[in-house]
Protein backbone atom coordinates (compact mmCIF):
# COMPACT_ATOMS: atom_id res chain seq x y z
CA UNK A 1 0.00 0.00 0.00
CA UNK A 2 1.12 3.80 -0.51
CA UNK A 3 0.15 6.61 1.36
CA UNK A 4 0.92 10.08 0.86
CA UNK A 5 2.10 12.12 3.98
CA UNK A 6 1.61 15.84 4.01
CA UNK A 7 3.21 17.73 5.89
CA UNK A 8 1.05 21.14 6.62
CA UNK A 9 2.17 24.94 6.58
CA UNK A 10 3.40 27.10 9.08
CA UNK A 11 4.36 30.52 9.72
CA UNK A 12 7.88 30.17 9.06
CA UNK A 13 7.05 27.91 6.20
CA UNK A 14 4.91 30.28 4.31
CA UNK A 15 6.87 33.51 5.48
CA UNK A 16 9.79 31.45 3.48
CA UNK A 17 12.00 31.24 6.31
CA UNK A 18 14.40 28.06 5.64
CA UNK A 19 14.66 25.10 8.38
CA UNK A 20 18.35 25.87 9.98
CA UNK A 21 20.95 23.51 9.74
CA UNK A 22 20.44 21.40 12.10
CA UNK A 23 16.63 20.60 11.29
CA UNK A 24 17.86 19.93 7.62
CA UNK A 25 20.00 17.44 8.95
CA UNK A 26 17.43 15.84 11.45
CA UNK A 27 15.40 15.58 8.13
CA UNK A 28 18.00 14.03 6.13
CA UNK A 29 18.83 11.24 8.69
CA UNK A 30 14.69 10.82 8.86
CA UNK A 31 14.83 10.27 5.13
CA UNK A 32 17.63 7.96 4.66
CA UNK A 33 16.04 5.76 7.34
CA UNK A 34 12.64 5.86 5.51
CA UNK A 35 14.75 4.81 2.30
CA UNK A 36 17.05 2.60 4.16
CA UNK A 37 14.22 0.72 5.29
CA UNK A 38 13.04 0.35 1.75
CA UNK A 39 9.90 2.52 2.49
CA UNK A 40 10.32 5.89 0.90
CA UNK A 41 9.07 6.27 -2.69
CA UNK A 42 9.42 10.21 -3.18
CA UNK A 43 9.68 13.21 -1.23
CA UNK A 44 9.82 17.22 -1.92
CA UNK A 45 9.51 20.28 0.08
CA UNK A 46 6.93 23.26 -1.31
CA UNK A 47 8.03 26.78 -1.65
CA UNK A 48 5.47 28.95 0.01
CA UNK A 49 2.18 29.96 -1.37
CA UNK A 50 3.08 33.20 -2.45
CA UNK A 51 5.16 31.58 -4.97
CA UNK A 52 1.76 29.68 -6.22
CA UNK A 53 -1.26 29.77 -7.76
CA UNK A 54 -4.59 28.64 -8.13
CA UNK A 55 -6.72 27.64 -11.62
CA UNK A 56 -10.11 28.12 -10.28
CA UNK A 57 -12.68 25.97 -12.56
CA UNK A 58 -14.89 26.02 -14.60
CA UNK A 59 -14.04 29.74 -15.47
CA UNK A 60 -10.14 28.87 -15.22
CA UNK A 61 -9.13 31.71 -13.69
CA UNK A 62 -5.93 31.74 -12.47
CA UNK A 63 -5.23 33.18 -8.53
CA UNK A 64 -1.99 34.88 -7.37
CA UNK A 65 -0.43 33.53 -3.98
CA UNK A 66 0.06 33.79 -1.17
CA UNK A 67 -3.62 32.23 0.55
CA UNK A 68 -4.58 32.36 3.77
CA UNK A 69 -5.76 29.34 6.20
CA UNK A 70 -1.71 29.02 6.19
CA UNK A 71 -2.78 25.62 8.30
CA UNK A 72 -5.05 24.25 5.19
CA UNK A 73 -1.86 24.84 2.94
CA UNK A 74 0.66 21.96 1.90
CA UNK A 75 4.53 22.59 2.64
CA UNK A 76 5.63 19.15 1.53
CA UNK A 77 4.66 15.65 1.13
CA UNK A 78 5.86 12.03 1.42
CA UNK A 79 5.36 9.11 -0.32
CA UNK A 80 5.63 6.06 1.61
CA UNK A 81 5.06 2.19 0.99
CA UNK A 82 4.01 0.92 3.65
CA UNK A 83 2.15 -3.28 4.72
CA UNK A 84 -0.48 -0.97 6.73
CA UNK A 85 -1.90 2.23 7.89
CA UNK A 86 -0.30 1.30 11.36
CA UNK A 87 2.92 1.15 9.65
CA UNK A 88 2.78 4.22 7.89
CA UNK A 89 1.55 5.82 11.32
CA UNK A 90 4.39 4.62 13.15
CA UNK A 91 6.83 5.82 10.39
CA UNK A 92 5.32 8.89 10.69
CA UNK A 93 5.39 9.57 14.19
CA UNK A 94 9.06 9.07 13.94
CA UNK A 95 9.46 12.83 11.84
CA UNK A 96 11.57 15.02 13.30
CA UNK A 97 8.92 17.53 13.37
CA UNK A 98 7.85 20.27 15.76
CA UNK A 99 4.83 22.17 15.98
CA UNK A 100 3.13 20.78 12.63
CA UNK A 101 0.74 18.51 11.56
CA UNK A 102 1.32 15.87 9.06
CA UNK A 103 -1.46 14.00 7.88
CA UNK A 104 -1.61 10.68 6.13
CA UNK A 105 -3.69 9.36 2.91
CA UNK A 106 -3.92 6.10 1.59
CA UNK A 107 -3.09 6.40 -2.65
CA UNK A 108 -5.63 4.48 -4.33
CA UNK A 109 -4.85 0.84 -5.54
CA UNK A 110 -6.71 -0.29 -8.62
CA UNK A 111 -8.21 -2.40 -6.59
CA UNK A 112 -10.09 0.58 -4.91
CA UNK A 113 -11.47 1.74 -7.94
CA UNK A 114 -14.14 -1.10 -7.69
CA UNK A 115 -17.42 -1.09 -9.91
CA UNK A 116 -16.31 2.72 -11.01
CA UNK A 117 -13.30 0.72 -13.36
CA UNK A 118 -14.85 -2.20 -14.37
CA UNK A 119 -16.78 -0.48 -17.27
CA UNK A 120 -13.94 1.27 -19.03
CA UNK A 121 -11.51 -1.80 -18.25
CA UNK A 122 -14.44 -3.49 -20.28
CA UNK A 123 -14.53 -0.96 -22.78
CA UNK A 124 -11.25 -1.73 -23.67
CA UNK A 125 -11.33 -4.84 -23.73
CA UNK A 126 -13.96 -4.95 -26.07
CA UNK A 127 -11.51 -2.68 -28.59
CA UNK A 128 -8.99 -5.26 -28.31
CA UNK A 129 -11.37 -7.94 -29.59
CA UNK A 130 -12.72 -5.93 -32.51
CA UNK A 131 -9.18 -5.22 -33.41
CA UNK A 132 -8.80 -8.83 -32.88
CA UNK A 133 -11.86 -9.64 -35.24
CA UNK A 134 -10.19 -6.94 -37.63
CA UNK A 135 -7.01 -8.88 -38.00
CA UNK A 136 -9.15 -12.12 -38.80
CA UNK B 1 -5.48 3.23 24.88
CA UNK B 2 -7.67 0.74 24.00
CA UNK B 3 -5.92 -2.92 23.82
CA UNK B 4 -6.58 -3.46 20.12
CA UNK B 5 -5.12 -0.21 19.20
CA UNK B 6 -1.91 -1.03 21.42
CA UNK B 7 -1.89 -4.16 19.29
CA UNK B 8 -2.33 -3.14 16.30
CA UNK B 9 0.87 -0.23 17.01
CA UNK B 10 2.46 -3.10 18.38
CA UNK B 11 2.86 -5.25 15.46
CA UNK B 12 3.16 -1.93 13.57
CA UNK B 13 6.79 -1.23 15.58
CA UNK B 14 7.61 -5.15 15.30
CA UNK B 15 7.32 -4.55 11.36
CA UNK B 16 9.55 -1.73 11.62
CA UNK B 17 12.29 -2.55 14.31
CA UNK B 18 12.23 -6.50 14.10
CA UNK B 19 14.67 -7.30 11.67
CA UNK B 20 17.44 -4.78 13.07
CA UNK B 21 16.75 -6.14 16.26
CA UNK B 22 17.06 -9.65 15.23
CA UNK B 23 20.22 -8.27 13.77
CA UNK B 24 21.63 -7.15 16.66
CA UNK B 25 21.02 -10.19 18.29
CA UNK B 26 22.58 -12.41 16.26
CA UNK B 27 25.64 -10.37 15.99
CA UNK B 28 25.67 -11.33 20.23
CA UNK B 29 24.35 -14.63 20.09
CA UNK B 30 25.93 -15.70 16.83
CA UNK B 31 22.71 -17.94 16.09
CA UNK B 32 20.45 -16.63 14.33
CA UNK B 33 17.46 -18.42 15.61
CA UNK B 34 18.19 -18.01 19.24
CA UNK B 35 18.40 -14.32 18.17
CA UNK B 36 14.93 -14.56 17.15
CA UNK B 37 13.83 -16.13 19.60
CA UNK B 38 14.71 -13.70 21.60
CA UNK B 39 13.62 -11.03 20.30
CA UNK B 40 10.13 -12.68 20.50
CA UNK B 41 10.71 -12.72 24.35
CA UNK B 42 10.99 -8.94 23.42
CA UNK B 43 8.15 -8.50 21.64
CA UNK B 44 5.87 -10.96 24.17
CA UNK B 45 7.29 -8.26 27.32
CA UNK B 46 6.39 -5.06 24.70
CA UNK B 47 2.49 -6.85 24.72
CA UNK B 48 2.14 -6.95 28.31
CA UNK B 49 3.36 -4.04 29.04
CA UNK B 50 2.69 -1.24 26.11
CA UNK B 51 -0.97 -1.53 26.48
CA UNK B 52 -0.68 -0.14 30.13
CA UNK B 53 2.01 2.05 29.74
CA UNK B 54 1.67 3.14 25.78
CA UNK B 55 4.05 2.75 23.30
CA UNK B 56 7.84 4.41 24.20
CA UNK B 57 9.07 7.15 22.51
CA UNK B 58 11.56 5.74 20.84
CA UNK B 59 9.77 1.61 20.80
CA UNK B 60 13.31 0.30 18.87
CA UNK B 61 15.67 1.04 21.82
CA UNK B 62 13.22 -0.21 24.22
CA UNK B 63 12.73 -3.52 22.10
CA UNK B 64 16.82 -3.50 22.13
CA UNK B 65 17.33 -2.99 25.25
CA UNK B 66 14.63 -5.55 26.89
CA UNK B 67 15.94 -8.54 24.80
CA UNK B 68 19.68 -7.42 25.57
CA UNK B 69 19.07 -8.67 29.51
CA UNK B 70 17.59 -11.74 27.67
CA UNK B 71 20.61 -12.12 25.59
CA UNK B 72 23.32 -11.79 28.25
CA UNK B 73 21.33 -14.23 30.41
CA UNK B 74 21.52 -16.76 27.14
CA UNK B 75 24.97 -16.25 26.98
CA UNK B 76 25.61 -17.28 30.76
CA UNK B 77 23.63 -20.42 30.26
CA UNK B 78 25.50 -21.44 27.36
CA UNK B 79 28.94 -20.36 28.84
CA UNK B 80 27.70 -22.73 31.77
CA UNK B 81 26.39 -25.20 29.47
CA UNK B 82 29.65 -25.16 27.46
CA UNK B 83 31.67 -25.86 30.39
CA UNK B 84 30.00 -29.23 30.90
CA UNK B 85 30.72 -29.58 27.47
CA UNK B 86 34.34 -29.15 27.90
CA UNK B 87 33.73 -31.59 30.44
CA UNK B 88 32.58 -34.03 28.63
CA UNK B 89 35.26 -33.73 26.12
CA UNK B 90 32.85 -31.85 23.47
CA UNK B 91 33.91 -28.81 21.64
CA UNK B 92 31.99 -26.58 21.11
CA UNK B 93 32.68 -22.71 19.97
CA UNK B 94 30.68 -20.08 20.79
CA UNK B 95 32.04 -16.82 21.73
CA UNK B 96 32.57 -15.69 24.87
CA UNK B 97 34.68 -13.73 27.26
CA UNK B 98 33.62 -9.73 26.59
CA UNK B 99 29.87 -10.83 26.55
CA UNK B 100 28.77 -7.87 28.26
CA UNK B 101 30.98 -5.34 26.40
CA UNK B 102 29.58 -7.56 22.59
CA UNK B 103 26.03 -6.01 24.25
CA UNK B 104 26.91 -2.82 24.38
CA UNK B 105 28.96 -2.52 21.20
CA UNK B 106 25.73 -3.36 19.54
CA UNK B 107 23.17 -1.25 20.58
CA UNK B 108 26.19 1.71 20.10
CA UNK B 109 27.23 0.55 16.76
CA UNK B 110 25.65 1.49 13.25
CA UNK B 111 22.95 -2.00 12.92
CA UNK B 112 23.10 -1.69 9.22
CA UNK B 113 26.19 -3.84 9.14
CA UNK B 114 24.46 -6.53 11.69
CA UNK B 115 21.24 -6.33 8.98
CA UNK B 116 23.52 -7.10 6.12
CA UNK B 117 24.99 -10.35 7.52
CA UNK B 118 21.63 -11.00 8.96
CA UNK B 119 20.43 -10.91 4.90
CA UNK B 120 23.73 -13.19 3.56
CA UNK B 121 22.56 -15.54 6.25
CA UNK B 122 19.25 -15.65 5.75
CA UNK B 123 20.46 -16.86 1.94
CA UNK B 124 22.55 -18.87 2.78
CA UNK B 125 23.36 -22.01 0.34
CA UNK B 126 23.23 -24.32 2.55
CA UNK B 127 19.77 -23.99 2.65
CA UNK B 128 16.74 -24.79 -0.07
CA UNK B 129 15.56 -22.54 -2.22
CA UNK B 130 12.28 -22.73 -0.18
CA UNK B 131 13.82 -22.15 2.80
CA UNK B 132 15.94 -18.80 2.24
CA UNK B 133 12.54 -17.85 1.11
CA UNK B 134 10.80 -18.27 3.99
CA UNK B 135 13.81 -17.34 6.26
CA UNK B 136 14.40 -14.16 4.84
CA UNK B 137 10.55 -13.18 4.92
CA UNK B 138 10.24 -13.93 8.54
CA UNK B 139 13.36 -12.12 9.42
CA UNK B 140 14.27 -9.56 7.21
CA UNK B 141 10.86 -8.48 5.97
CA UNK B 142 8.99 -9.29 9.43
CA UNK B 143 6.31 -11.13 7.36
CA UNK B 144 4.32 -13.30 10.18
CA UNK B 145 4.25 -17.32 9.28
CA UNK B 146 0.29 -16.58 8.38
CA UNK B 147 1.55 -13.87 5.92
CA UNK B 148 3.88 -16.09 4.24
CA UNK B 149 1.47 -19.10 4.39
CA UNK B 150 -0.92 -17.28 2.21
CA UNK B 151 1.48 -15.58 -0.15
CA UNK B 152 2.88 -19.17 -0.97
CA UNK B 153 -0.54 -20.92 -0.51
CA UNK B 154 0.94 -23.24 1.37
CA UNK B 155 -0.34 -24.10 5.63
CA UNK B 156 0.66 -22.23 8.39
CA UNK B 157 2.61 -25.30 9.52
CA UNK B 158 4.17 -26.17 6.55
CA UNK B 159 5.80 -22.57 6.74
CA UNK B 160 6.24 -22.68 10.42
CA UNK B 161 8.21 -26.04 10.59
CA UNK B 162 10.50 -24.82 7.21
CA UNK B 163 11.37 -21.96 9.15
CA UNK B 164 12.38 -24.14 12.09
CA UNK B 165 14.02 -26.23 9.99
CA UNK B 166 16.31 -23.69 8.07
CA UNK B 167 17.67 -22.35 11.50
CA UNK B 168 18.34 -25.68 12.64
CA UNK B 169 20.26 -26.01 9.63
CA UNK B 170 22.15 -22.52 9.81
CA UNK B 171 22.93 -23.87 13.69
CA UNK B 172 24.07 -27.21 12.96
CA UNK B 173 26.43 -26.00 9.87
CA UNK B 174 27.24 -23.60 12.10
CA UNK B 175 26.87 -20.98 9.38
CA UNK B 176 29.25 -17.93 10.91
CA UNK B 177 27.16 -14.83 11.07
CA UNK B 178 29.17 -12.74 8.62
CA UNK B 179 28.83 -11.15 5.80
CA UNK B 180 31.35 -13.57 3.39
CA UNK B 181 34.99 -11.40 1.55
CA UNK B 182 36.46 -12.22 -1.36
CA UNK B 183 35.12 -14.47 -4.45
CA UNK B 184 33.04 -15.98 -2.05
CA UNK B 185 30.97 -12.83 -1.19
CA UNK B 186 30.22 -12.13 -5.13
CA UNK B 187 28.79 -16.18 -5.12
CA UNK B 188 27.01 -15.58 -2.10
CA UNK B 189 25.20 -12.13 -3.18
CA UNK B 190 23.84 -13.61 -6.09
CA UNK B 191 22.46 -15.86 -3.81
CA UNK B 192 20.82 -13.24 -2.04
CA UNK B 193 19.87 -11.76 -5.42
CA UNK B 194 18.39 -14.60 -6.47
CA UNK B 195 15.79 -15.12 -3.31
CA UNK B 196 14.77 -11.40 -3.77
CA UNK B 197 13.65 -12.24 -7.27
CA UNK B 198 12.21 -15.16 -6.50
CA UNK B 199 10.03 -13.68 -3.47
CA UNK B 200 9.12 -10.61 -6.56
CA UNK B 201 8.31 -13.59 -9.38
CA UNK B 202 5.86 -15.56 -7.32
CA UNK B 203 4.21 -12.46 -6.56
CA UNK B 204 4.57 -11.08 -10.66
CA UNK B 205 3.94 -14.21 -11.81
CA UNK B 206 2.11 -16.76 -9.30
CA UNK B 207 2.90 -20.13 -10.29
CA UNK B 208 -0.15 -21.70 -8.79
CA UNK B 209 -3.58 -20.61 -7.70
CA UNK B 210 -6.47 -18.24 -8.67
CA UNK B 211 -4.50 -15.08 -9.59
CA UNK B 212 -2.18 -14.62 -11.65
CA UNK B 213 -0.63 -11.60 -9.14
CA UNK B 214 -0.17 -10.91 -5.53
CA UNK B 215 1.36 -7.29 -5.60
CA UNK B 216 1.83 -7.82 -1.94
CA UNK B 217 4.69 -10.19 -2.63
CA UNK B 218 6.15 -7.86 -5.29
CA UNK B 219 6.39 -4.99 -2.63
CA UNK B 220 8.22 -7.18 -0.23
CA UNK B 221 10.99 -8.22 -2.66
CA UNK B 222 10.87 -4.21 -3.47
CA UNK B 223 11.05 -3.65 0.00
CA UNK B 224 13.47 -6.00 0.64
CA UNK B 225 15.64 -4.97 -3.04
CA UNK B 226 15.80 -1.54 -1.50
CA UNK B 227 16.85 -2.40 2.19
CA UNK B 228 19.74 -4.14 0.58
CA UNK B 229 20.60 -1.60 -2.01
CA UNK B 230 20.67 0.54 0.91
CA UNK B 231 23.27 -1.82 2.73
CA UNK B 232 25.63 -2.27 -0.20
CA UNK B 233 25.37 0.38 -2.36
CA UNK B 234 28.78 -0.49 -4.02
CA UNK B 235 27.24 -3.47 -5.92
CA UNK B 236 25.89 -2.81 -9.44
CA UNK B 237 23.67 -5.87 -9.47
CA UNK B 238 21.98 -5.21 -6.19
CA UNK B 239 20.28 -1.76 -8.03
CA UNK B 240 20.22 -3.84 -11.53
CA UNK B 241 18.43 -5.98 -9.45
CA UNK B 242 15.90 -3.60 -7.72
CA UNK B 243 15.91 -1.67 -11.27
CA UNK B 244 14.33 -4.67 -12.86
CA UNK B 245 11.94 -5.72 -10.35
CA UNK B 246 10.71 -1.40 -10.03
CA UNK B 247 10.29 -1.55 -13.98
CA UNK B 248 8.50 -4.64 -14.25
CA UNK B 249 6.09 -3.43 -10.77
CA UNK B 250 5.53 -0.26 -13.06
CA UNK B 251 3.07 -2.66 -15.00
CA UNK B 252 1.02 -4.21 -12.80
CA UNK B 253 -1.78 -2.49 -12.71
CA UNK B 254 -2.17 -2.95 -16.61
CA UNK B 255 -1.31 -6.76 -16.60
CA UNK B 256 -4.79 -7.90 -15.49
CA UNK B 257 -8.16 -6.91 -17.11
CA UNK B 258 -11.78 -6.22 -14.54
CA UNK B 259 -12.06 -10.29 -14.40
CA UNK B 260 -8.42 -10.52 -13.01
CA UNK B 261 -7.57 -12.31 -16.52
CA UNK B 262 -3.91 -11.49 -17.81
CA UNK B 263 -3.40 -8.46 -20.28
CA UNK B 264 0.19 -9.41 -21.90
CA UNK B 265 2.53 -6.45 -22.38
CA UNK B 266 2.04 -5.38 -25.86
CA UNK B 267 -2.27 -5.50 -25.51
CA UNK B 268 -1.02 -2.80 -22.16
CA UNK B 269 -3.06 0.14 -21.82
CA UNK B 270 0.77 2.19 -21.21
CA UNK B 271 -1.04 5.32 -19.91
CA UNK B 272 -2.19 2.55 -16.50
CA UNK B 273 1.93 2.23 -16.24
CA UNK B 274 3.32 3.65 -12.83
CA UNK B 275 5.36 6.51 -14.19
CA UNK B 276 7.03 6.94 -10.29
CA UNK B 277 8.19 3.21 -10.42
CA UNK B 278 9.54 3.60 -14.22
CA UNK B 279 11.35 6.60 -13.15
CA UNK B 280 12.91 5.18 -9.82
CA UNK B 281 13.66 2.10 -11.90
CA UNK B 282 15.50 4.35 -14.81
CA UNK B 283 17.48 5.87 -11.97
CA UNK B 284 18.35 2.44 -10.58
CA UNK B 285 19.59 1.15 -14.25
CA UNK B 286 21.75 4.52 -14.89
CA UNK B 287 23.05 3.83 -10.91
CA UNK B 288 23.69 0.29 -12.09
CA UNK B 289 25.81 1.64 -15.15
CA UNK B 290 27.85 3.98 -13.58
CA UNK B 291 29.24 1.87 -11.29
CA UNK B 292 31.27 0.69 -14.14
CA UNK B 293 32.16 -3.09 -15.67
CA UNK B 294 30.69 -5.63 -17.42
CA UNK B 295 26.68 -5.58 -17.22
CA UNK B 296 25.49 -8.27 -14.76
CA UNK B 297 22.86 -10.75 -15.73
CA UNK B 298 20.13 -8.27 -13.68
CA UNK B 299 21.26 -5.38 -15.45
CA UNK B 300 21.27 -6.44 -18.44
CA UNK B 301 17.48 -7.73 -17.93
CA UNK B 302 16.89 -4.09 -16.48
CA UNK B 303 17.76 -2.73 -19.38
CA UNK B 304 15.61 -5.04 -20.98
CA UNK B 305 12.52 -3.51 -19.44
CA UNK B 306 13.58 -0.17 -19.76
CA UNK B 307 13.21 -0.39 -23.28
CA UNK B 308 9.57 -1.27 -22.87
CA UNK B 309 9.36 1.72 -20.33
CA UNK B 310 10.42 3.84 -22.94
CA UNK B 311 8.29 3.31 -25.11
CA UNK B 312 5.55 5.06 -25.45
CA UNK B 313 3.18 2.59 -27.61
CA UNK B 314 4.19 -0.83 -28.18
CA UNK B 315 5.21 -0.54 -31.72
CA UNK B 316 7.12 2.24 -30.42
CA UNK B 317 9.68 -0.50 -28.78
CA UNK B 318 13.50 -0.92 -29.63
CA UNK B 319 13.22 -4.58 -30.56
CA UNK B 320 16.48 -4.56 -32.17
CA UNK B 321 18.11 -3.31 -28.68
CA UNK B 322 16.27 -6.00 -26.96
CA UNK B 323 17.77 -8.30 -29.27
CA UNK B 324 21.08 -6.93 -28.83
CA UNK B 325 20.82 -7.18 -24.78
CA UNK B 326 19.02 -10.70 -25.05
CA UNK B 327 22.54 -11.38 -27.11
CA UNK B 328 24.65 -10.03 -24.15
CA UNK B 329 22.52 -11.96 -21.69
CA UNK B 330 23.05 -15.11 -23.34
CA UNK B 331 26.41 -14.71 -23.37
CA UNK B 332 26.90 -13.92 -20.01
CA UNK B 333 24.06 -16.47 -18.53
CA UNK B 334 23.48 -18.88 -21.09
CA UNK B 335 19.86 -20.93 -20.12
CA UNK B 336 16.69 -22.31 -22.22
CA UNK B 337 14.62 -19.16 -20.59
CA UNK B 338 16.91 -16.90 -22.19
CA UNK B 339 17.37 -18.55 -24.96
CA UNK B 340 13.24 -18.55 -26.07
CA UNK B 341 12.70 -14.93 -24.58
CA UNK B 342 15.40 -13.85 -27.02
CA UNK B 343 13.45 -15.65 -29.36
CA UNK B 344 10.67 -13.53 -28.81
CA UNK B 345 12.27 -10.59 -29.47
CA UNK B 346 14.46 -11.88 -32.83
CA UNK B 347 9.93 -12.25 -33.78
CA UNK B 348 9.20 -9.03 -32.84
CA UNK B 349 12.28 -7.26 -34.39
CA UNK B 350 12.94 -9.49 -37.30
CA UNK B 351 9.41 -11.51 -38.13
CA UNK B 352 7.95 -14.86 -37.24
CA UNK B 353 9.94 -16.65 -39.61
CA UNK B 354 13.29 -15.81 -38.22
CA UNK B 355 12.30 -16.87 -34.90
CA UNK B 356 10.71 -20.35 -35.42
CA UNK B 357 14.14 -22.06 -35.88
CA UNK B 358 15.45 -20.54 -32.60
CA UNK B 359 12.21 -22.00 -31.03
CA UNK B 360 12.10 -25.67 -32.64
CA UNK B 361 15.69 -25.78 -31.20
CA UNK B 362 14.43 -25.65 -27.69
CA UNK B 363 12.31 -28.36 -27.95
CA UNK B 364 14.72 -30.94 -27.85
CA UNK B 365 15.52 -28.96 -23.99
CA UNK B 366 14.92 -31.20 -21.29
CA UNK B 367 14.64 -28.68 -18.70
CA UNK B 368 12.00 -26.61 -20.96
CA UNK B 369 9.75 -30.21 -21.28
CA UNK B 370 7.29 -28.97 -18.73
CA UNK B 371 7.77 -25.23 -19.18
CA UNK B 372 4.47 -24.24 -20.43
CA UNK B 373 5.99 -20.76 -22.23
CA UNK B 374 7.77 -22.86 -24.77
CA UNK B 375 4.59 -24.04 -26.26
CA UNK B 376 2.87 -20.72 -25.78
CA UNK B 377 5.29 -18.60 -27.76
CA UNK B 378 5.93 -21.67 -30.51
CA UNK B 379 1.88 -21.69 -30.99
CA UNK B 380 2.31 -17.41 -31.06
CA UNK B 381 5.06 -17.76 -34.10
CA UNK B 382 2.72 -20.65 -35.92
CA UNK B 383 -0.28 -18.59 -36.05
CA UNK B 384 1.29 -15.78 -36.90
CA UNK B 385 2.75 -18.10 -40.08
CA UNK B 386 -1.22 -18.89 -40.55
CA UNK B 387 -0.44 -22.56 -39.32
CA UNK B 388 -3.43 -22.18 -37.05
CA UNK B 389 -3.56 -26.15 -36.69
CA UNK B 390 -0.63 -26.42 -35.16
CA UNK B 391 -0.56 -23.45 -32.90
CA UNK B 392 -4.09 -24.50 -31.40
CA UNK B 393 -2.34 -28.05 -30.57
CA UNK B 394 1.01 -25.91 -28.79
CA UNK B 395 -1.26 -23.45 -27.07
CA UNK B 396 -3.47 -26.20 -26.05
CA UNK B 397 -0.37 -28.19 -24.55
CA UNK B 398 0.61 -24.81 -22.89
CA UNK B 399 -2.34 -24.78 -21.43
CA UNK B 400 -2.30 -27.99 -19.78
CA UNK B 401 0.84 -27.50 -18.53
CA UNK B 402 0.50 -24.14 -16.77
CA UNK B 403 -0.63 -24.84 -12.88
CA UNK B 404 -2.32 -21.08 -13.22
CA UNK B 405 -5.85 -20.97 -13.33
CA UNK B 406 -5.90 -17.67 -15.01
CA UNK B 407 -2.77 -18.43 -17.43
CA UNK B 408 -4.72 -21.82 -18.36
CA UNK B 409 -8.05 -20.08 -19.68
CA UNK B 410 -6.18 -17.18 -21.46
CA UNK B 411 -4.15 -19.83 -23.54
CA UNK B 412 -7.53 -22.03 -23.88
CA UNK B 413 -8.57 -18.77 -25.64
CA UNK B 414 -5.76 -18.25 -27.88
CA UNK B 415 -6.11 -21.80 -28.88
CA UNK B 416 -9.74 -21.43 -29.39
CA UNK B 417 -9.03 -18.77 -31.51
CA UNK B 418 -6.65 -20.16 -33.92
CA UNK B 419 -8.79 -23.36 -33.96
CA UNK B 420 -12.04 -21.15 -35.44
CA UNK B 421 -9.15 -18.90 -37.72
CA UNK B 422 -7.84 -22.95 -38.82
CA UNK B 423 -11.83 -24.05 -39.37
CA UNK B 424 -11.91 -20.75 -41.61
CA UNK B 425 -9.12 -21.01 -43.52
CA UNK B 426 -10.66 -24.53 -44.39
CA UNK B 427 -13.47 -23.91 -45.20
CA UNK B 428 -12.06 -21.09 -47.11
CA UNK B 429 -9.64 -23.96 -48.82
CA UNK B 430 -12.84 -25.38 -50.04
CA UNK B 431 -14.72 -22.81 -51.46
CA UNK B 432 -11.88 -21.65 -53.16
CA UNK B 433 -11.11 -25.06 -54.79
CA UNK B 434 -15.06 -24.88 -55.48
CA UNK B 435 -15.13 -21.17 -56.94
CA UNK B 436 -15.44 -20.84 -60.32
CA UNK B 437 -12.62 -18.07 -60.24
CA UNK B 438 -10.76 -20.20 -58.24
CA UNK B 439 -10.31 -17.22 -55.49
CA UNK B 440 -8.91 -17.89 -52.21
CA UNK B 441 -9.41 -15.84 -49.36
CA UNK B 442 -6.49 -14.04 -47.87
Amino acid sequence: MRFMVLVKASEESEAGVMPSQEALAEMGKYNEELAEAGVMLAGEGLHPSSRGVRVRFPERKVIDGPFAETKELIAGFWLIQAKSLDEAIEWVKRAPMEQTELEIRQVFEPEDFGEEFTPELREQEERLRAQAADNQ
Amino acid sequence: MAASDAHRAIEAVWRIESPRLIAGLARIVRDVGVAEDLAQDALIAALEQWPKSGVPDNPGAWLMGTAKHRAVDWLRRSKTLERKHQQLGREIEIQQGSAQTDVDAVLDDDIGDDLLRLIFTACHPVLSTEARIALTLRLVGALTTAEIARAFLVSEPTVAQRIVRAKRTLAEARVPFEVPSGREREARLSSVLEVIYAIFNEGYAASAGDDWMRPALCEDALRLGRILAGLAPEQPEVHGLVALMELQASRLRARTGPGGEPILLLDQDRSRWDQLLIRRGLAGLDRAQQLGGALGPYTLQAAIAACHARARRAQDTDWERIVALYDALVQLSPSPVVELNRAVAVAMAFGPAAALPLVDALRAERSLAGYPFLPSVRGDLLAKLDRFEEADEELNRAASLTRNRRERRLLLDRAARCARRSACAERDDRRGAQSPDGRRSA
